[in-house]
């Protein structure tokens, strides 16, 4: 408490998300790999220069082929991009990368939630998915107030009201068993799978996967009765559940 | 210990000032050492409420910078020797506030009043971050519309993510709500939110609710405050909040529209 509130203090933490490319490869073919980036590359090559990406060799692994990561790196190098980390290696692959001064693991997502996902996708059995999302699901029991944000790598349940001017966001499924009057975004991460449920829905706004309904085009058409929300080809649909 | 309250809303022009100089006169007429400070620096006003302007010498700025002590620039009220005021300065603006000096003037007052009430500037700035941050309950003022409702929702969000107790994981601050400047009367012809659309919206603590009322302005200007009024229906309010909040149980009053046939016989205020 020796600084003030209102002046900077000269180091700081902050926790920001950015989105950054992530390369994943399913073969360890490293000819293959440099030809395929070339080729990707001369696509853009003004978005691929000095640009940052998470190399992302889980499908590798999964495949148990062997890949050396010093020679990977080089290639990625040489095409002009900058590892700033990787995910999915194995122990070997992990030294080498912390050798090159390259943080590991750097995607929040790990593996174990990664394949979680994959297994949903194709309809594996859903207790396994559900299970797994427990895990991250993160419970409110406060209201929500206005300007206040919050975000769940999971789901996301509010057993109170959010404010207007609040926002609540979750790579999975939203529930508010509470007036929902504030911004609602689920499957922030791409996850059209995910739906929103609430028991009063008077939303500035609803989201799933980026596809975003305002309070104008929500209001009159259902209200004061619960609800949820899901893609459907593209297209929100809210519908009362019964 | 003393008790730190802090009364705030967000929104200007709501009654915090009215509130603060209510509270603090209820606490302090009921025998408890009290303390009220101007946290509204740049626009004071609290002085004036309380009828002591023309005895302000030094202010809370000049405490933080040394050049007062605390003594010097407490003000004794001339209607409750248990009442003292720490008014704001009006030369300087808010950034003359530092959290190192207000946590050091709460520390010293704690030592000798039971009650430090914290009357909030508006706004969710440095002034208003000051007077909530080490604040063990909040009196949250909300006028019923709903401009006033939502700053009330964002300064409960600040209350509960930004305070010292917040930022330490203690126990939360304690949030009650004041309904002011309540017209029954409006609220039936629907030009006002009722009580229950308000408590929709923040589902706070009820700690009364003041009725609009012409006694506030009169004792603004005489300054005197309008909790010293026992006749007004405001003073009367605020003399059932400072009872609720210190632990008795009154009922809730004014809520309802009275325009019947006993308040045209006695003539409501």
């Amino acid at each position: 408490m020796t600084n003030n509130v209102h002046s900077l203090p000269a180091v700081e933490f902050k926790s920001i998300t950015f989105s950054v490319p992530v390369l994943s490869m399913a073969s360890n073919d490293l000819v293959l790999i440099e030809q395929l980036l070339i080729e990707k590359i001369k696509l853009a090559p003004e978005f691929f220069r000095h640009s940052p990406v998470v190399i992302d060799l889980g499908e590798v692994n999964k495949k148990q082929l062997t890949l050396n990561f010093n020679d990977l790196a080089s290639i990625i190098h040489k095409c002009g991009l900058l590892t700033i980390g990787i995910r999915g290696g194995n122990d070997i692959q992990q030294s080498q990368a912390i050798a090159l001064d390259i943080p590991v693991n750097t995607a929040r997502a790990s593996d174990v939630r990664a394949d979680a996902r994959k297994t949903h996708l194709i309809s594996a059995p859903k207790s396994d998915a559900i299970a797994e999302n427990n895990s991250t699901t993160m419970t409110i029991t406060k209201p929500v107030r206005s300007g206040q944000r919050i975000y769940s790598y999971g789901d996301l349940i509010i057993l109170a009201q959010v404010g207007a001017g609040a926002e609540i966001l979750a790579e999975g499924n939203i529930h508010v068993y509470g007036t929902l009057r504030g911004r609602a975004l689920a499957g922030v991460q791409g996850n059209t799978d995910a739906r929103i449920f609430c028991s009063n829905l008077q939303a500035e706004l609803i989201s799933i996967a980026g596809n975003y309904k305002i309070s104008d085009d929500i209001h009159g058409v259902i209200s004061n009765t619960p609800v949820q929300i899901y893609l459907q080809k593209n297209t929100l649909v809210v519908s009362s559940i019964v | 210990m003393a008790r730190i309250i802090v009364v705030t809303s967000g929104k200007g022009g709501v009654g915090k000032t009215t509130t603060s100089a209510a509270i603090s006169m209820g606490l302090a007429k009921r025998g408890h050492k009290t303390v009220v400070i101007d946290f509204d620096v740049g626009l004071r006003n609290l002085d004036l409420i309380m009828g002591c302007e023309r005895r302000v010498v030094y202010d809370i700025i000049n405490v933080i910078n040394g050049e007062a002590t605390l003594n010097q620039a407490l003000i004794k009220d001339k209607n409750c020797n248990l009442l003292s005021i720490l008014p704001a300065s009006q030369t300087r603006n808010k950034d003359a506030l530092t959290q190192d000096g207000v946590e050091k003037i709460l520390a010293e007052l704690s030592k000798d009043f039971k009650y430090i009430v914290c009357d909030s500037p508006a706004g969710i700035e440095t002034g208003a971050h000051l007077a909530m941050y080490f604040a063990d309950d909040a009196f949250v003022v909300t006028n019923p519309e709903v401009s006033s409702v939502r700053d009330s929702d964002r300064m409960l969000g600040i209350l509960s993510s930004k305070s010292r107790r917040a930022e330490r994981g203690e126990e939360p601050i304690k949030e009650y709500l004041l309904l002011s400047r309540y017209s029954a009367e409006r609220v039936k012809a629907g030009e006002m939110l009722s009580l229950e659309d308000v408590q929709d919206i923040l589902s706070l603590h009820l700690l009364g609710v003041i009725p609009e009322s012409k006694s506030v302005l009169t004792a603004s200007n005489a300054g005197m405050p309008v909790i010293l009024d026992e006749k007004s229906e405001a003073g009367q309010a605020y003399a059932d909040i400072v009872a609720r909040y210190l632990g008795e149980t009154k009922p809730h009053r004014f809520i309802d529209d009275k325009s019947g046939f006993f308040r045209k016989l006695f003539g409501g205020k």
